[in-house]
């Protein structure tokens, strides 16, 4: 089956008084109903790759090489009034923040009838009977009142299902969540995330979830990518990657998470900070805080080595010896 | 080494066993605007709240957003005037006894934002030193106490001293505040969700900083944060606060395995599983955290419990003891003689698990 999504070696470069290289070579390839959670920490390129795949990065700033394929369509050759058409209608966003995603001064049920009237031409009075199905979809308790609610009338776990209720409404196949669990207070958080894991199967979307929590991961994908400095440094089923964490960057980052570390002992900390992108170290961009990294590690590019058929790292150490004995460690 | 008095913590007073901090009867109000809705309405942040924290300890508080657990830490500094309380510092009562200079020397604060609570026009050197000067120290004494905290902090003061917030990483500004928090050796550090910000890989890093500085320096931290990974971790004893009150506090590792209020379980359950094959299947409670404006009478939880009975929205359950050490908890069903239904029964499960 063709994916959903099929991005090839996608490349991000910001210009101006200094070159970021915000993606370095991004590959992703996602199944039509599959969740991938995309983790790493800020500056890796998770935002970015979203961005990139709305084609939200400022046009005259950003230099894009790589192709990117949605439901068969080349994105990076898309027009002004198709891009329209794409947005929200064949790719829909969530964000971390939903009060700067919604509009304070249109009520909850006018925003979603404006986008369902635009991508699907119906009637405004249509476009609000689907507004009062969603927001009954994503379970806000009197659905029928909240149609008349301003984004400020309501609390922040209201909004975040509002705002999924908008980026659901005209049916995408893709759904995009940038950190939407990220503001919320930790009871809250389960319920979203419990409520998209079901708005998922229910409509059989594609999800890329971009977090910087495992644990919130681990509740949504099927599959994860760990980026790095603007590549993808390992990616696998969710369970080869949490459960065979393979490259040096995946270890740290789960052993630096502390589920369940002891108390008053120290944490096994990734010594040092990620490069700067518009500095980037030559071969692999986590040499130069890698236990493992030698004089090989810091030329060329480091090509995916694969630990099953679904699961590869980017990591030149695989394999050996060493490797083995830190990750038994 | 002529070292000056505000160089060197504050003496003990009251020996071990006193508590090096007690807050008592703890309250902050904040009146709205009584035009906008006809009556006068008041958010309780922090209501009658009480607690001691031992010497050496490191306190944890735990909530959500509007739980009065920041409101807490301003008012222990003062950031804030409190509406009513008392505040003990090593058993010497703040206000009357000890001046809130003499308390700022002895309890520092390190905030979340890491970049707002840094002056942008001082350097590192002079951020550091600053307090100290305030406190009467000469300048070149209060600068190699800079340099030598900038080194306490795994920063060389050759490389940072004379920088500027904005040149830094979220993590180094990190480290630069909990410098400038020890410039004036204090006793307790309050940590506002003074891990928060930072990516994992770094967090990891301040935590371990701060488990070193704890030791080097004899410390005694107020931990607050949301995450209850990282409070679990660093915290010998936490306090769980809803809508302004404790609803729960107990040493860390009983809270964890025999939480006695159904919020601090709902909490836990709350947390993201990190088994793949043991996802959460269920919301432990449905809905927001209530308004902290005019919250709920009688237990404030009762709202969103799944045991609330009548009893609870009728009257307040006081804390108190649930036959663990020092595990207090605020819920009529640890009250035997309280009149709810279930209330014997979490204490015949004890006897039975042993």
């Amino acid at each position: 089956m063709t994916p959903i999504i099929a991005i090839r070696d996608l490349t991000v470069c910001f210009t101006g008084e200094r070159n970021v290289n915000a993606l370095n070579g991004v590959d992703i390839s996602l199944a039509e109903g599959e969740v991938l959670g995309l983790i790493g920490e800020s500056g890796s390129g998770k935002s970015v790759t979203l961005k990139a795949l709305l084609r939200l990065l400022p046009p005259r700033r950003t230099r894009m090489t790589g192709s990117i394929h949605v439901a068969g369509r080349d994105v990076m050759a898309l027009d002004e009034a198709a891009l329209e058409d794409y947005r929200g209608g064949l790719v829909s966003m969530i964000f971390q923040e939903p009060m700067l995603a919604l509009d304070p001064v249109y009520t909850i049920g006018d925003q979603i009838a404006e986008a369902v009237v635009r991508h699907r031409g119906v009637s405004w009075a249509d476009g609000r009977k689907r507004a009062l199905e969603m927001l009954e979809g994503v379970r806000i308790r009197s659905a029928k009142r909240r149609l008349e609610a301003y984004p400020h009338e309501m609390s922040g776990g209201m909004r975040q299902r509002a705002m999924i209720a908008l980026a659901l409404s005209c049916g995408p196949k893709v759904l995009l969540a940038d950190e939407p669990t990220t503001a919320l207070d930790a009871t809250v958080q389960i319920q979203i995330l419990l409520l998209l894991r079901e708005l998922q199967r229910e409509m059989g979307m594609a999800v890329i979830f971009v977090t910087h929590d495992i644990g919130v991961a681990v509740e949504i994908s099927d599959r994860i990518a760990v980026m790095y400095a603007g590549r993808i440094v390992e990616t696998g089923s969710l369970r080869d990657v949490v459960k065979n964490p393979s490259h040096p960057y995946t270890r740290g980052l789960l052993h630096s998470t502390i589920h369940g570390a002891r108390r008053g002992e120290r944490l096994d900390a990734i010594p040092g900070a990620p490069p700067r992108l518009d500095r980037l170290p030559p071969g692999c961009p986590f040499a130069p805080r890698c236990a493992l990294a030698d004089t090989s590690c810091v030329q060329g590019d480091i090509a995916p080595v694969f630990v099953t058929p679904q699961h590869s790292a980017r990591c030149l150490k695989l394999g050996n010896p060493a490797h083995a004995r830190a990750g038994a460690a | 080494m002529s070292e000056i008095d505000a160089l060197k913590p504050a003496a003990d007073i009251g020996g071990p066993c006193q508590p090096l901090l007690t807050v008592e009867g703890l309250s902050k109000h904040f009146a709205l605007n009584a035009s906008l809705f006809g009556k006068a309405s008041v958010v309780r942040a922090v209501d009658d709240v009480s607690f001691s924290v031992a010497k050496g300890e490191v306190l944890g508080i735990v909530g959500e957003s509007g739980c009065g657990k920041s409101t807490t830490a301003r008012l222990i500094i003062g950031l804030m005037p409190s509406d009513a309380g008392k505040i003990l510092f090593d058993g010497e009562p703040v206000g009357p006894v000890l001046s809130l200079s003499e308390l700022r020397q002895r309890v520092q604060m390190v905030f979340q934002d890491s970049y707002a609570s840094l002056n942008p026009r001082l350097t590192i050197e002079d951020t550091i030193a600053f307090g100290p000067k305030v406190h009467g120290v000469a300048p070149p004494q209060a600068r190699a106490r800079a340099h030598d905290l900038l080194r306490k902090v795994g920063l060389d003061p050759a490389l940072f001293a004379d920088r500027y917030p904005h040149e830094l990483s979220g993590g180094q500004r990190q480290r630069i505040n909990i410098a400038r928090a020890l410039a004036l050796a204090p006793r307790l550090v309050i940590l506002d969700e003074a891990v928060s910000a930072l990516d994992k890989s770094v967090e990891a890093q301040v935590l371990n900083l701060l488990i070193d500085l704890k030791e080097e320096f004899g410390l005694t931290y107020l931990f607050i944060s949301h995450d209850l990974n990282v409070v679990r971790f660093i915290s010998d004893r936490v306090i769980v606060m809803y809508l302004g009150e404790i609803v729960e506090s107990g040493p860390v590792e009983a809270l964890w395995t025999d939480a006695r209020h159904p919020y601090t379980r709902a909490l836990l359950a709350a947390m993201p599983s990190l088994d793949p094959d043991n996802r959460t299947q269920e919301a432990p409670i449905s809905g927001d955290p209530p308004n902290p404006i005019d919250p709920p009478p009688g237990c404030r939880f009762h709202t969103r419990c799944a045991h609330a009975e009548a009893i609870c929205s009728a009257r307040a359950p006081r804390l108190m003891a649930t036959g663990g050490e020092r595990h207090l908890a605020a819920c009529f069903m640890v009250d035997p003689g309280s009149g709810h239904s279930k209330a014997v029964a979490p204490k015949v499960k004890e006897t039975v698990n042993g």
